[in-house]
């Protein structure tokens, strides 16, 4: 008889108080999963007279005006585009190389504390993060990097223009260090589970320490090291309070990585309890229920890369 | 480019120099995070007083005040969200584990697992849909509802693989003297799975102590003491990040103060989850 067939004949209700028990738990899942689901109609509803008024060209106009009742997400799809993306970016390199150090370089009375020290900042809450960078990284940025990123890189449009310290390059630095620890933390266990076998064979061949890290344990890592850096994406798409606070909040799509915009959750938390029309609210749902659905792209694809290398290890 | 055609003095300073890569992103992440903790200890532990957590907030221009009634709406909706959040999130646990495979339960895992990936500020939108819209007014039940639906895939899970830990043979000699599975699972399976499920909680409950996003159009905010649910409520999460972007320099400190409470109750949970999580393990060696 296997476990499973085992466990069921087990599990199995008989007396009145097992039937009230298994009517509680079921009861329990069901609510669960129509929460869920309810989540995802009730934006939907929500968005409802946006979508029928705008259609989906909501997706690519850039008037975003109140005013007149014109909508559309472009501008906000591309801050939050680019923002995730200098995030991301940041954020994989030094997030990789940290989790390399902790896993494979590093003795266990450095790794241990490290990890454990990285691990607790991913809980430090988002408004501390928007706070400092409000106060401490946004000067810094107008004063100190900004103007050396234009003394070297000027010549670009990326980084040319005005310098207003909030934009999209602060809160891009900010998204990296919020998702750093996510980074470091998933990718230190993917390669920790990278079987011992594999890095003896390399040093038995003559393989450096770094050359085994470099040409054996993160290319057999590689694909459970990107599903860590799409799920830290997904973390950076939806952040919205830390980026609302240092992105300068303004709708408009500019060159320059120096100058304000906008995501769709800091637009969400910046206007949604002054929207005063029904339409206004309306495409703010909306924009709500585009963040939903990518994120849930975002972490499937995050969740099966992540699975695939811990399945085959 | 073999590894032969190299020269092995080359070869090791190489690798030391990706080790020490490697050793500067590490102190790197960990260094950068501590120095904005620093900041906030520094600019927060002036400005914290017995004044800053009893006291209600001064309007603009009087000095002095707190945020006591944020401290105080924060726990009452915790208190609620994790009211509603255990038993549903245990239940469904219950379920998965009990029921393992097929359709359904692949699909109510799946379904926790799209729910903890969505911003918080979604689920804000929802919260909003469902108890502010129709309500008429913001609420702290509103907050409650939000903070309730991000616990829930945390504890989903855990719970579930807390009850499967449970050795067959435990639910087995139970259910072999007699026991109804009501009662096994009561009495038994659930005081041996409970240090794990204690510890997703206080991490489930850290996890919303500083969400601040779904707040402003849910709690939205109070000046009074307010300890009706049904009535918007003062949050310290939200009073923070409202004190952070008002021009004023007195806010501005309280502000930091603000954090600094914040980060230290997370730290405290998380660290209460991490011990908890230890005696865990010893029990089931044990």
């Amino acid at each position: 008889m296997t476990e499973q067939s085992r466990f069921r004949r087990v599990t199995r209700f008989v007396s009145p108080a097992d039937r009230g028990f298994a009517a509680l738990v079921y009861g329990g899942s069901i609510l669960f999963a129509l929460l869920i689901v309810g989540l995802f109609v009730e934006l939907v509803l929500g968005s409802w007279p946006s979508i029928a008024a705008f259609g989906p060209s909501f997706l690519w106009k850039s008037a975003w005006d109140p005013i007149t009742s014109k909508f559309g997400a472009l501008p906000m799809i591309y801050g939050t585009v680019v923002t995730s993306f200098i995030g991301i970016v940041l954020a994989a390199f030094v997030g990789i190389m940290a989790a390399l150090f902790l896993a494979d370089f590093a003795p266990r009375w450095i790794s241990a504390p490290l990890s454990f020290l990285i691990e607790l900042l991913a809980a430090v809450p988002s408004v501390v993060y928007g706070l400092w960078g409000l106060f401490v990284l946004a000067p810094f940025v107008r004063t100190a990097i900004g103007p050396a990123l234009q003394k070297i890189l000027g010549w670009l449009p990326l980084f040319s223009g005005p310098i207003y310290g909030v934009g999209l390059l602060t809160a891009g630095i900010i998204l990296a260090l919020m998702i750093v620890p996510t980074v470091t933390a998933i990718s230190r266990d993917v390669i920790a589970a990278i079987p011992r076998d594999l890095r003896e064979a390399s040093m038995a061949v003559g393989g450096t320490r770094w050359e085994t890290a470099t040409r054996v344990v993160l290319p057999a890592a590689r694909i459970g090291i990107f599903g860590a850096c799409v799920l830290a994406l997904g973390r950076a798409l939806g952040e919205t309070i830390a980026v609302t606070m240092v992105i300068g909040n303004r709708p408009e799509i500019s060159a320059s990585l120096f100058a304000p915009s906008y995501t769709l959750a800091s637009v969400i938390a910046n206007e949604f309890t002054e929207a005063t029309t029904s339409i206004y609210i309306s495409a703010l749902i909306e924009l709500g229920l585009i963040l939903f659905l990518v994120s849930i792209v975002v972490n499937a694809l995050a969740r099966l890369m992540i699975w695939s290398v811990r399945g085959s290890t | 480019m073999s590894l032969q055609s190299r020269r092995l003095p080359y070869r090791r300073a190489y690798a030391s120099l990706g080790t020490a890569l490697a050793l500067f992103c590490a102190i790197l992440a960990a260094g950068a995070l501590l120095a904005i903790l620093g900041y906030v200890v520094v600019q927060g532990v002036g400005a914290i007083n017995w004044d800053f957590l009893t006291q209600l907030p001064h309007p603009v221009g009087i000095p002095g005040g707190g945020v006591g009634n944020g401290i105080l709406g924060t726990l009452i909706i915790l208190a609620i969200a994790t009211a509603m959040a255990v038993p549903i999130g245990l239940l469904t646990g219950i379920y998965l584990a009990l029921f393992g495979r097929g359709t359904v339960p692949e699909a109510l895992r799946f379904l926790s697992d799209v729910l903890s990936g969505v911003p918080s500020i979604a689920i804000g939108l929802f919260a909003y849909a469902v108890l502010v819209a129709p309500l008429k007014h913001f609420s702290g039940f509103s907050a409650s509802f939000a903070f309730m639906m991000l616990m829930l895939p945390l504890l989903v899970r855990t719970s579930e693989q807390a009850i499967r830990s449970v050795p067959q043979a435990v639910r087995e000699g139970a259910l072999a003297l007699g026991m109804s599975n009501f009662r096994a699972t009561v009495r038994i399976v659930l005081p041996t799975a409970r240090p794990a499920i204690i510890t997703a909680l206080l991490l489930a409950i850290a996890r919303v102590t500083g969400e601040t996003a779904p707040l402003l159009f849910t709690a939205f905010g109070s000046q009074y003491w307010e300890t009706n649910p049904n009535n918007p409520m003062a949050v310290l999460a939200l009073q923070v990040f409202n004190y952070a972007i008002s021009p004023y320099p007195n806010w501005q400190s309280q502000a930091w103060a603000g954090a600094l409470l914040l980060v230290l109750a997370v730290f405290v949970l998380s660290l209460g989850a991490r011990l908890m999580l230890r005696r865990a393990m010893r029990g089931l060696e044990a």
